[in-house]
């Protein structure tokens, strides 16, 4: 049975249509690579399954039933966290504070509800240990690298048990050997069951990693293939509309 | 434990603990230039350290003190008040009013029921205000500025409206014991400081050990971060408006108490006095940085100026001026430590 499941998914923002009759489905498990060319309706997509957008028409069905998506809050409930291209990052709060930051873990003292600043903190240690990210827990986002941000990006989606995880281009600002740890981060996810759907447009990104790839071209899909039945010259291809379909 | 999930950081040092945290704030830089302030104030003017104007001086910040820990939270998610002054008047008018109306119909049901109708009439003026702000800011997507510099004129008018331009003094049954509450002393501390310790601690608690805390900063941090991990943006921006108008409406009432009448135009242009404080104590009009011991600060040292100058002889003119090259100081002071820390 398919995790996620897009049926003729059409967005319109006035007289833009940013999506046409999108349709697909993923399987647990499964990383997904789409891709497309500024523009494609990538982010758009990205975010009605984040729950930003709603869409115009068509259904989305998540773990077999119909979803209905209103908020990123909701998304994250059913099990579907996102990294944002933005990152969606508060420069002013730690590491920890901003992975934590809508979800934070709290004990009672009488009618209070305080903050675990310790649990928290340890807790941030351990997600960048595992990422294999030189992240401080208590340091503030503002005096961080760019691989470093992403870093707090991406631990905040390891923080409760995702079932999908949305990345938009998480290799587009870190370096060489951050990139290598975000695609085994994502290896490791698959063999926990988390299924992914890999935004980029780092064709060597998306054919070490990706089992299936999605391509879009104005808000329409053109291809939908396994990564062996296909090659980055005709994926390109695809994304520049030198091939009409796949 | 830790040790095992610290990474190895071969060239990236930890910054200094002076660098980092508390010690490296604007909040911090200030509250030593105070210190350095009181020192040479104390060697100036033998007065200044005697037990008769230190009293002074804690129950005269004390007026604006406890409104501007209230705009300070307004001010951490990127906003700001510009009614607070008003908020005060209309609130220590209506106390006022209730109380005198009271004694005129006879209700008085057991002792301090006066009293006590009359501050839930007054403060639950100011919340409607802070709401009506908030309200406008947060789900009406109105700039803060503009909001609440028509709500500045809107309550200021009603306060004169409600009064026909006059005072109203608290009469009744409960007038010694409203008198007591608001400018009496507790322990030997004028009462108004022993409710800014507690409205602070208060504050110090909410911002730094509570959720709640956490998503003021992330508001004026990146407030679409903060929508898109699921913070309640708008519930807590109008929180924080009503927090900051009942903040503005009680430091009225002790005002009121104090000059032992609420007059129209009570803590006109406070707003600027309250803001400055504020900035001054190092919070960040762009949103995201603040706290309660810097609104403390901030208004021990205009009020430590105001009364030094007063000692000193100084024409009381040159206060406003020297508020004003204190505020662009240390902001300038701010300024030039973040782009050396680059």
């Amino acid at each position: 049975m398919a995790l996620l499941e897009l049926h003729n998914v059409r967005k319109d923002f006035g007289a833009i249509r940013a999506l046409n009759d999108v349709s697909f489905s993923i399987e647990p498990g499964e990383i997904v690579g789409l891709m497309g060319d500024n523009g494609a309706g990538k982010s758009t997509l990205v975010k009605i399954i984040s729950g930003i957008y709603q869409p115009s028409a068509g259904d989305v069905s998540f773990g077999g039933e119909a979803a209905h998506i209103h908020s990123p809050g909701e998304a994250r409930r059913l099990g579907i966290e996102t990294v944002y291209q933005d990152l969606a990052l508060a420069d002013n709060l730690t590491a920890s504070a901003n992975i934590f930051l809508g979800r934070e873990l709290k004990y009672n003292l009488g009618p209070l509800r305080l903050l675990r600043h310790r649990a928290m903190n340890a807790r941030a240690a351990e997600l960048f240990a595992e990422l294999k990210s030189e992240t401080r827990a208590d340091d503030l986002v503002r005096l961080m690298s760019g691989g470093q941000r992403q870093a707090v990006a991406i631990a905040r989606t390891r923080l409760s048990d995702a079932r999908l995880i949305l990345m938009d281009e998480p290799t587009a600002a870190i370096s060489v050997r951050q990139v290598a740890e975000v695609l085994g981060l994502i290896n490791r996810l698959r063999d926990a069951g988390i299924a992914v759907i890999l935004i980029s447009h780092r064709m060597p990104d998306v054919f070490a990693v990706c089992e299936r790839v999605i391509v879009m071209r104005r808000g329409t899909k053109v291809a939908d293939k396994p990564i062996a039945n296909t090659s980055p010259e005709e994926v390109t291809a695809l994304i520049t509309g030198a091939l009409e379909v796949a | 434990m830790m040790a095992e999930t610290v990474q190895n950081f071969s060239n990236v040092r930890r910054t200094r603990f002076w660098q980092r945290g508390f010690l490296a704030s604007q909040t911090a830089y200030v509250g030593l230039a105070l210190i350095v302030l009181i020192v040479v104030m104390s060697f100036a003017s033998p007065n200044f350290l005697s037990a008769g104007n230190i009293s002074n001086i804690t129950r005269n910040f004390s007026f604006i003190a406890i409104a501007t820990l209230g705009i300070t939270l307004v001010i951490i998610t990127g906003g700001i008040d510009l009614s607070v002054g008003s908020t005060m008047a209309l609130t220590a008018t209506t106390t006022s009013l209730t109380m005198v109306t009271l004694n005129n119909a006879g209700f008085y049901p057991f002792p301090g029921s006066a009293l006590i109708i009359s501050l839930l009439a007054g403060l639950a003026t100011a919340g409607i205000i802070g709401f009506a702000n908030g309200f406008a800011i947060a789900k009406l997507k109105l700039s803060p500025f503009v909001t609440t510099l028509g709500t500045l004129s809107i309550v200021r008018g009603l306060t004169y409206v409600a009064t026909f331009g006059r005072g109203t003094a608290p009469a009744g049954p409960d007038k010694e014991l409203f008198l007591a509450l608001t400018s009496g002393k507790l322990a030997g501390m004028p009462i108004s400081f022993v409710y800014l310790i507690i409205a602070a601690f208060a504050m110090w608690v909410a911002l730094n050990h509570t959720a709640w805390g956490r998503h003021v900063y992330a508001i004026g941090g990146n407030e679409a971060a903060g929508k898109l991990t699921g913070v309640a943006v708008d519930r807590v921006k109008i929180q924080v408006y009503v927090i900051c108008a009942l903040a503005a409406g009680f430091n009225g009432i002790i005002i009121s108490g104090w000059l032992g009448s609420a007059p129209a135009n009570l803590a006109t242009a406070y707003e600027l006095t309250i803001i400055a404080a504020a900035v001054i104590g190092g919070a960040n009009l762009a949103g995201g940085i603040g706290g309660a011991s810097g609104a403390i600060i901030g208004c021990i040292l205009i009020e430590v100026i105001r009364n030094g100058l007063v000692l000193a002889r100084v024409d009381p003119y040159w206060q406003q001026t020297l508020v004003g090259c204190i505020i662009v100081a240390a902001v300038l002071v701010d300024r030039f430590r973040s782009l050396r820390s680059g």
